[in-house]
C-alpha cells in the first residue's frame, strides 16, 4: 500500500518542475503531447480491440489471471449474511464439498462459489437471456436481443421470480444463493476480475433473483423452443395434402422404441379437448405462408440420454442409474460439479452456475437423471391489430386492449434502440410489421406466441426436494410442481425401486392443434386445459428390469393425448437393444455403453442404399469410396472413414429428395426427421418424392440414389486430400468459449467419434455435457465427467483438464465425502466461512 | 551511474503506482525520475524505456513460468501473435516501455534549463 514516505516522494516529483524558471516549452509540449496521446490510445477500446495498456499491464490485465499451478485456495472469509460456520473442502480436482449449518448458509455459499469460479459465464448467460448481448458485443446483437424480448424472456423470468418468491421457504434459498453471489462480486478487486471482462472492457453487473429465473429460463428456451416448428410446418401445410403432411411429418414413428414400454394400458383421459368447429376451413386446410423465423433456434440435438437398470439386472444386486444431458459443449462449461451438505441433507452433483440446487446428481438413498422431453410446448395465433399503434386487438367479437412494454436495448458502442413488444392475451405478440426474426422480406404477419415458459412456476423447487428425496414417493412429489421445460426424469433408490417420470405442464391438444399457425380472433382455438400431472407418461419397477429415455416419443399410439415435439428415435433404439441384451451388468458395461458409437440408423439404411446404387455408373474412386462403405462395420468410431462416407451420401441424399419439394417457395420448411426418411424408403421403393420436379425426366430411386453418391464423392474427394476422411477429422469436435470468436480459449481438433443420432452423442460442438454413472450399493459408488474443468478463468489448469478424459470416455471416481472425512488425505484446500458480526 | 539509478527508480516506482494507481500512472512515474535525475532526452528516453520494460517484461515472465504458460498461449494465439508465450512478453515490455520513454522524455525536458 501507498506509505505516507512514498506518497511525499511522488507528490515532490510532481510539483518539482514547477520550480523551474524557463523550460524547453515546445519539445517538452511535443513530447507531453506524444505521451498522452500514447495512454490515450492504449486506454481506450478500438472497435473489438480492447484497451491494451490496460489488458497487458502486468499488474492490471491479463498476467493478473495467470493462476499459478500451485495456487492455494485456502481462505478465511466472513460475511454478513451468514448465518453460522460453514468449511468447504477442495479435492484434487477443485471440486467443492460444502458443509453448512442450515439451508441459507448452503446456497450462500453454492453462490459465492459460482460467482468465484465461474462469474463471467453467470453474467454473460443471463445478459443474454434477458436480451442484453448487445452491452457486451455491440450492433450485431441487436436482433437477437430484440428476439429474446419478443419472446418475453423477461415476462417469462417476472413470472417465476413471483411464484419463487410467494414461498417463504423458497425466497429465503433464492435470496441466500443471491446475497452469497454479490458477496463476491463486492469483493472482488479489479485486477481480479475474469478476463473475458478485461477483453471486452466491461464490468460485472450485480446478481438477483430475477438473474437466476433468466438463467433457468434460458435452460427452458434451449430445451422447449426449438421442439416446435409451427412456422414452417405452416408452410409445409400449404403445399403438401393433408395424407401426404402425415406420412412426411409421422406423429408416431415405425421404429419407436418409447419410454413406457409398448403395450402398456393407459388411463381414460381426464380431459378430452375438442376440435373447434370451423378447425378445418380456418385451420387444417388452409393455405397460408409465413415468412417469419427464429434468429436463434435451439438446436433440435439438445437432447439427451438416461438409463436406469434393476438389481435384478446388475451383478451387485443394486441398480444402477446413468445420464449423459446433450447440450452446446463450452467453455467454462454447462456444468459445475458440487456437493452440497447440512445436518439434513447431503447431495453430489453437477449445478449450474447462476442457480442453487444440484441439477442431476445423488444423495445417500437416490440417484436421478434428466433427458429432454423434446414436447411441443409452444405455438403461435395470429392477432388482428386494430392500427400500427399495436394498442388494440380484435377477441371475441371486440377491440381488447394490449399491454405495450417499451424495451431499450443498450448497444455498446452505439445508440440505444427502442422496440415496443405487444402482450394480447395469448402472450407476446413475437412477430409484427417491425420484426420478423431471421426473414428480412417478410410482409409482417402479426403472431402472438403461447409458451408454457410464460406460466409462473418454481422449477428450481423440484430440485431443492430432489436433492433431500429419500425414496419413490419424495420424487414422484417433488416432480408435481415441475412444468417447462419438460424433461424425462430418471430415478433409483437403494431400496430398489427404479423409475421414469416423463414431467411438465403439457397443454391438452385436439388432433392437430397447434402444429401450424392458429387463429388468434377469438378464444376458439385457444389451449382448452392441460394434461392432468398424474397422466403424465411414467413408469415404475417394470418387469423387464430396465427403463431408458433418449429424446424419443415417450409413448406409443396407444397414450390417449396429441402429443407432438421433435422426437428422436434412433438412440433409445440402440439403448434398448443393448440393456435387454444385457445381463449381470456391472458399472463398466455402463460406462462402455456411454462410449458407444453404433450407428443404429444406418444399420437400415445402408442396405438400403447398396440396394440401389448402380455400381456400373462409378468412376474408380467412387468405387474405393464404395468399397470402404461396404466394408463398414457401423461403427461412428473417430478413424472411421465408412462413417464419414455414409453420413455424406445420407445427406445428399435427403438433399436429392427434399430439395426440389421443400424449396418451391424459398421460405422456412421443415424436413423430415432422419428416422422418416428412412422409414419412407424402406416402406416404399417407387418414392415419387425420388422425382426431381425441376428437370424434365421422371427420376427414380436407383437415380437418386446413384447421383446422391457422386455428389458425396465429389466433396469426400476434396476432404481427402485435406486428410480429413477419417470421421473425427471430417467433424473437428471443439468445445468452444462461451463467446465462439475468442478461438484461443476453445479446444478443438478432439479424437472423438458419435453424432446426434448415436449414443456417444458428440457432433462438432454438441454432445454428452456431463456422463455419471451412479451404482446404489452402501456406501454409493458414483463417477462422473465433463469436457471441461472446475474453474472458468482460462488461465487457470483447472479450465479444461477433464477434457481428455472425457474424449476417451474415461471417468473421475466421485468423492461423496462424509462429516468424518474432513481430515482426509483428499483434500487439498479448505475454505472456511463465518458470519460477520 | 544516473542512467542505471534511473531505470531502476522508475521501474520501482512504476511498480509502486501499479498497486494501488490506474495503469498509467506509469508515466507519472517515469515522467517524474526523469525530471529528478536528469539526464540527456535520448538518455533519458532509454532509461525511462528500460525501467518500465524490465518491469513489466519482468513481472509477466514470473508470473508466466508460475502459470505454465497456460493463459499467455491462449491470449497469444488471440491477439495474434502465433501462440507464443514470449511474443506476448515481448509485446507486453515494449507497450509499456514506450510510454515509459516517452514520459521520460517529458520529464527530461520539463528539468533540462532549470540549472
Amino acid at each position: 500500500m501507498l506509505t505516507d514516505e512514498n506518497r511525499k516522494i511522488l507528490v515532490t516529483f510532481l510539483i518539482f518542475p514547477h520550480h523551474s524558471p524557463s523550460m524547453r516549452i515546445v519539445p517538452f509540449t511535443v513530447s507531453a503531447i506524444i505521451t498522452t496521446g500514447l495512454v490515450f490510445a492504449l486506454n481506450k477500446q478500438w472497435g473489438s480491440v480492447s484497451p491494451m495498456g490496460k489488458f497487458l499491464s502486468p499488474q492490471h490485465g491479463l498476467w493478473q489471471n495467470a493462476e499459478p499451478e500451485d495456487q492455494s485456495f485456502d481462505a478465511e472469509l466472513s460475511f454478513s449474511g451468514l448465518k453460522g460456520r460453514a468449511e468447504v473442502y477442495f479435492d484434487d480436482r477443485l471440486v467443492p464439498h460444502v458443509f453448512a449449518e442450515n439451508d441459507e448458509d448452503l446456497y450462500f455459499i453454492q453462490g459465492y462459489l459460482h460467482a468465484k469460479f465461474r462469474l463471467f459465464q453467470l453474467d454473460l448467460q443471463t445478459k443474454a437471456a434477458a436480451g442484453r448481448a448487445s452491452e457486451m458485443a455491440g450492433k450485431k446483437a441487436v436482433q437477437y436481443d430484440r428476439e429474446q424480448r419478443r419472446l418475453g424472456m423477461v415476462y417469462a423470468a417476472e413470472n417465476a421470480v413471483k411464484e419463487i418468491e410467494k414461498d417463504p421457504v423458497s425466497k429465503a434459498i433464492f435470496d441466500a444463493y443471491t446475497s452469497g453471489v454479490n458477496a463476491y462480486i463486492s469483493s472482488l478487486k479489479e485486477p481480479d476480475i475474469p478476463i473475458e471482462y478485461k477483453l471486452l472492457n466491461i464490468k460485472p453487473e450485480r446478481w438477483s433473483n430475477l438473474r437466476t429465473a433468466l438463467l433457468l429460463k434460458m435452460m427452458a428456451k434451449n430445451l422447449s423452443s426449438g421442439t416446435e416448428s409451427d412456422l414452417a410446418n405452416t408452410n409445409a401445410k400449404s403445399i403438401f395434402m393433408p395424407d401426404e403432411l402425415r406420412i412426411l411429418y409421422p406423429q408416431v414413428p415405425d421404429s419407436l422404441v418409447p419410454i413406457v414400454p409398448k403395450g402398456t394400458v393407459f388411463d381414460k383421459p381426464g380431459i378430452v379437448p375438442v376440435k373447434p368447429v370451423l378447425a378445418d376451413s380456418l385451420y387444417l386446410t388452409k393455405k397460408d405462408m409465413v415468412t417469419a423465423g427464429e434468429i436463434s433456434k435451439p438446436d433440435v440435438n439438445n437432447g439427451s440420454n438416461n438409463w436406469v437398470v434393476a438389481g435384478s439386472k446388475t451383478q451387485s444386486g443394486a441398480p444402477i442409474l446413468c445420464n449423459d444431458p446433450h447440450l452446446e459443449l463450452s467453455l467454462p462449461s454447462i456444468w459445475y460439479e458440487i456437493q452440497l451438505v447440512t445436518p439434513n441433507s447431503n447431495a453430489y452433483g453437477v449445478s449450474l452456475p447462476g442457480s442453487p440446487f444440484i441439477i442431476i446428481g445423488f444423495n445417500d438413498s437416490i440417484a436421478w437423471g434428466v433427458t429432454n422431453s423434446q414436447r411441443d410446448v409452444k405455438d403461435y395465433y395470429e392477432i388482428k391489430f386494430k392500427d400500427k399503434s399495436k394498442a388494440e386487438y380484435w377477441f371475441n367479437g371486440k377491440w381488447e386492449k394490449t399491454i405495450r412494454k417499451e424495451e431499450t436495448i443498450k448497444v455498446k458502442g452505439g445508440k440505444d434502440v427502442i422496440d415496443t413488444v405487444a402482450y394480447t392475451i395469448f402472450g407476446p405478440v413475437m412477430y409484427d410489421e417491425s420484426f420478423q426474426g431471421a426473414d428480412s422480406i417478410g410482409k409482417g404477419r402479426n403472431l402472438a406466441v403461447r409458451w408454457t415458459a410464460h406460466d409462473p412456476s418454481n422449477e428450481g423447487y423440484t430440485f431443492y426436494k430432489l436433492n433431500r428425496a429419500k425414496n419413490y414417493d419424495d420424487y414422484a412429489e417433488a416432480l408435481k410442481t415441475f412444468t417447462c421445460p419438460g424433461q424425462n426424469f430418471v430415478f433409483a433408490s437403494k431400496s430398489g425401486d427404479i423409475a421414469i417420470w416423463q414431467q411438465g405442464k403439457f397443454p391438452a391438444r385436439w388432433d392437430r392443434q397447434g402444429l401450424y399457425v392458429m387463429p388468434g380472433e377469438d378464444s376458439s382455438f385457444m389451449w382448452q386445459g392441460f394434461i392432468p400431472q398424474q397422466e403424465n407418461p411414467h413408469i415404475k419397477n417394470p418387469e423387464r428390469g430396465f427403463l431408458q429415455s433418449a429424446n424419443q416419443r415417450p409413448v406409443d399410439s396407444a397414450y390417449p393425448y396429441f402429443i407432438p415435439g421433435s422426437y428422436i428415435t434412433p438412440r433409445g433404439i440402440t439403448i434398448d437393444n443393448k440393456l435387454a441384451a444385457m445381463t449381470g451388468i456391472t458399472v463398466k458395461d455402463m460406462m462402455t455403453l456411454h462410449g458407444n458409437y453404433f450407428n443404429t440408423l444406418a444399420e437400415d439404411a445402408k442396405g438400403i442404399l447398396l440396394k440401389y446404387i448402380r455400381e456400373n455408373e462409378l468412376s474408380d474412386k467412387e468405387k474405393e469410396y464404395l468399397q470402404i462403405f461396404r466394408n463398414w462395420d457401423l461403427m461412428a468410431s473417430p478413424d472411421s472413414k465408412g462413417q464419414t462416407i455414409y453420413q455424406c451420401w445420407w445427406d445428399s441424399l435427403e438433399a436429392e429428395i427434399w430439395k426440389d419439394e421443400l424449396s418451391r417457395a424459398k421460405l422456412p420448411f421443415p424436413w423430415p426427421e432422419e428416422q422418416t426418411t428412412m422409414e419412407i424408403l424402406k416402406r416404399d421403393s417407387v418414392l415419387h418424392y425420388a422425382d426431381n420436379i425441376n428437370t424434365p425426366q421422371v427420376e427414380n430411386l436407383p437415380d437418386v440414389v446413384t447421383a446422391a453418391f457422386k455428389k458425396a464423392a465429389t466433396g469426400l474427394a476434396q476432404k481427402e486430400t485435406e486428410g480429413k476422411l477419417e470421421w473425427a477429422k471430417f467433424k473437428n469436435s471443439t468445445v468452444y468459449h462461451l463467446i465462439k470468436d475468442l478461438k484461443g480459449f476453445a479446444r478443438s481438433g478432439l479424437q472423438v467419434g458419435g453424432n446426434g443420432n448415436i449414443i456417444n452423442a458428440v457432433t462438432h460442438s454438441h454432445g454428452p455435457s456431463w456422463r455419471m454413472i451412479v451404482h446404489l450399493t452402501t456406501p454409493t459408488e458414483a463417477y462422473g465427467v465433463f469436457p471441461g474443468g472446475q474453474s472458468g478463468n482460462p488461465g487457470s489448469r483447472f479450465y479444461d483438464h477433464d477434457i481428455d478424459t472425457w474424449v476417451e470416455v474415461r471417468y473421475n471416481k466421485l468423492w461423496f465425502m462424509r462429516e468424518g472425512d474432513r481430515t482426509d488425505k483428499n483434500i487439498k484446500w479448505v475454505m472456511k466461512f463465518s458470519s460477520k458480526s | 551511474m544516473k542512467f542505471i539509478t534511473a531505470i531502476i527508480l522508475t521501474a520501482l516506482l512504476s511498480f509502486i503506482s501499479g498497486l494501488f494507481l490506474p495503469w498509467w500512472c506509469l508515466a507519472i512515474a517515469a515522467g517524474a525520475v526523469a525530471a529528478v535525475i536528469h539526464q540527456k532526452a535520448g538518455k533519458a528516453f532509454l532509461a525511462g524505456l528500460l525501467g518500465v520494460f524490465l518491469l513489466w517484461a519482468g513481472l509477466a515472465w514470473w508470473m508466466d513460468m508460475k502459470n505454465n504458460s497456460v493463459i499467455s498461449h491462449k491470449v497469444a494465439s488471440i491477439l495474434p501473435l502465433g501462440g507464443s508465450s514470449w511474443a506476448l512478453i515481448l509485446v507486453t515490455g515494449l507497450v509499456g516501455g514506450l510510454v515509459g520513454g516517452f514520459a521520460a522524455i517529458t520529464g527530461s525536458f520539463l528539468r533540462s534549463s532549470a540549472k
